[in-house]
């Protein structure tokens, strides 16, 4: 360590940098949660940048209720949690029937799933959307959960045949000379031994499918059944880009769940966003 | 399994055959998802392709014009204008996020020697954050009507005041504003990669560096860069294929504005299929996306193999 020291230079330089880098980092966030308890006058009285005078949280309450913040909670979370569902249950038999199942064909599947990696949302929107049209699937919470879950597949199979490949076979071979068959061999075996992998799935399509704009403001025009992202974008729309407060509360409220969820477990949701990359 | 008994060893490999090569099991495995990815994702790229050739809207005045749409780009200066932007903006946010993400990284190596975690949790923290909340967020911050953004109150505050502007409301600095905010959202992630790739080196190799008297630079030169080259390739390709869609971000901060200052090619495309409803150019206009992502990604992977060490 004390050949690295002479590396750098000044200690002093290195702490003034971090803290700015640091500053530059949170401060944003700090702002924005502390802006969503300003009173409107607030705004017109004092610098952006000054501290809230006292909580208000009645912006809250106007971006819940009025904001139909509530809607836009309702619907993300129905359609996220679904498609998440569908999303782990196929990306692991795939996975598993494609590296550890017998079959001629099992190597060029993997490969044809590989492909949605490179697919961009925007190359398959117009076709989609036309299907939905015709089929008069637009404005459904099916149309949203099935695109999801179609494209939640590539990554998540990628990710989990990799996992699967440097697994050994020794517990499933006991497992069916103790008698278990396919089924019973997948629930009790791989799917538990599958556990971290499963938990990386779920991290990153988490976030992908919670923070979609594309598919959501072009499959659904009905307010009632928008997602939170859309329903923020539309937002200044509804409140007018006077009232301050209720936009910060509505903001603060749509990274309410990530905050949350980060605080907890900010060591697995790290190592889940960043599986891609560093497995890939 | 050493100790396992012959005979059960042998009863047990053609159980697992006929478990493992359960064609029941594996069509009820593979079908539900193979026809729901195959529907979704896979079929619309060749629509795409057949939509390219057609005029009007499937349905209403749907005519067949050969290869006309794929001609219009040329003449189209607005898809210029947008390929120039996103152009720009892969370019600049590419460079950025691993670049500065690279200096993060090799910064929390070398000079950080207390709170590692803590740190890394907080950096990482806006990669977390719904595009659409900080698209919002940055666009308060650059906000200078009705009252001033947090920017613009500190610039104002600081003594700046010459420097007081409607970020995102001019041509000139809209999209560097909205870059800005796509690194800061991004280089977290970036960082933290990278980090982990430095640590894998071993402090040996560095130090033995040290000892043969190489500075900080010909130490980053000679022995950083090439053993993280697969790693910055890696990022390189993440960033682009990121960037290469440009949408939400512009979307929630500009919405493409002003005028088409950062309207990027997915924005062009959603407006001349959705509000244009001319799906045949639309659907030219995204294979063009999906092109572009793939010989990006291609051209960007050809600097992974050369030059190892």
């Amino acid at each position: 360590m004390t050949k690295i020291k002479k590396i750098t230079p000044k200690s002093i330089i290195s702490k003034v940098v971090i803290a700015l880098v640091l500053i530059i980092d949170v401060y944003p966030i700090f702002w924005l949660l502390t802006a969503s308890v300003k009173r409107n006058s607030e705004w017109v009285d004092y610098p952006a940048y000054a501290l809230p005078k006292g909580f208000y949280w009645q912006n809250y309450v106007e971006a819940w209720t009025r904001g139909h913040m509530a809607t836009f909670f309702k619907n993300s979370l129905i359609d996220t949690l679904i498609s998440l569902i569908f999303i782990v249950i196929f990306s692991t038999t795939v996975s598993f029937a494609c590296v550890k199942m017998q079959w001629k064909l099992k190597k060029s599947v993997a490969r044809y799933f590989q492909i949605g990696i490179m697919v961009p949302v925007a190359t398959s929107l117009i076709p989609l959307y036309q299907m939905f049209v015709r089929t008069k699937l637009t404005n459904t919470y099916f149309s949203l959960i099935i695109t999801y879950i179609a494209f939640g597949l590539s990554l998540s199979i990628f990710l989990m045949t990799g996992y699967l490949r440097t697994m050994p076979n020794d517990m499933f071979e006991a497992a069916v000379i103790d008698g278990c068959d396919i089924y019973k061999l997948m629930y009790y075996i791989v799917v538990p031994m599958m556990k971290n992998a499963i938990v990386t799935v779920l991290v990153l399509q988490f976030f992908f499918k919670w923070n979609d704009l594309l598919f959501s403001m072009t499959f659904i025009s009905k307010s009632e059944l928008k997602t939170v992202q859309t329903g923020l974008l539309y937002f200044s729309d509804e409140f007018g880009s006077k009232n301050w407060g209720a936009i910060f509360a509505s903001i603060s409220m749509s990274i309410l769940p990530m905050l949350f969820l980060y605080t907890f477990l900010n060591k697995a949701i790290i190592e889940g966003m960043t599986a891609g990359a560093v497995k890939g | 399994m050493p100790t396992a008994p012959a005979v059960k060893k042998k009863t047990g490999r053609s159980g697992m055959k006929k478990v493992l090569g359960n064609k029941k099991a594996i069509a009820l495995f593979v079908v539900p998802a193979f026809i729901v990815y195959t529907i979704v994702v896979i079929a619309p790229i060749a629509v795409s392709f057949y939509y390219s050739f057609f005029s009007g809207t499937p349905g209403l005045k749907w005519e067949f014009v050969g290869m006309k749409n794929f001609l219009r780009p040329f003449q189209d200066s607005r898809f210029r204008d947008a390929l120039f932007v996103n152009l720009r903006y892969i370019g600049f946010v590419m460079v950025g996020q691993v670049g500065l993400g690279l200096c993060m990284a090799l910064l929390f190596r070398f000079w950080l020697k207390r709170f590692k975690n803590l740190i890394r949790t907080l950096l990482f923290f806006p990669v977390v954050l719904p595009t659409v909340a900080v698209g919002q967020l940055f666009a308060k911050i650059y906000e200078i009507q009705p009252n001033y953004g947090l920017l613009n109150s500190l610039l104002a505050n600081i003594g700046l005041q010459q420097y007081v502007h409607a970020w995102i409301g001019e041509m000139d600095t809209a999209l560097p504003s909205l870059i800005v905010m796509d690194i800061w959202s991004a280089i977290g992630f970036h960082a933290v990669i990278l980090y982990g790739a430095i640590l894998d080196i071993s402090d040996d190799v560095i130090e033995a560096a040290a000892i043969d008297g190489a500075g900080s630079f010909q130490l980053f030169r000679y022995i950083l860069a090439p053993l993280l080259r697969p790693m910055i390739v890696t990022c390189a390709i993440f960033s682009f294929s990121g960037t290469v869609k440009m949408f939400e971000s512009a979307k929630a901060l500009t919405g493409g504005g002003p005028g088409n200052a950062t309207k990027s090619l997915s924005m062009y495309m959603y407006e001349v299929a959705f509000n244009y409803n001319k799906v045949g150019y639309g659907s030219v206009i995204a294979l063009f996306i999906f092109l572009m992502c793939i010989v990006g990604s291609f051209i960007i992977g050809l600097f992974d193999t050369k030059e190892d060490i």
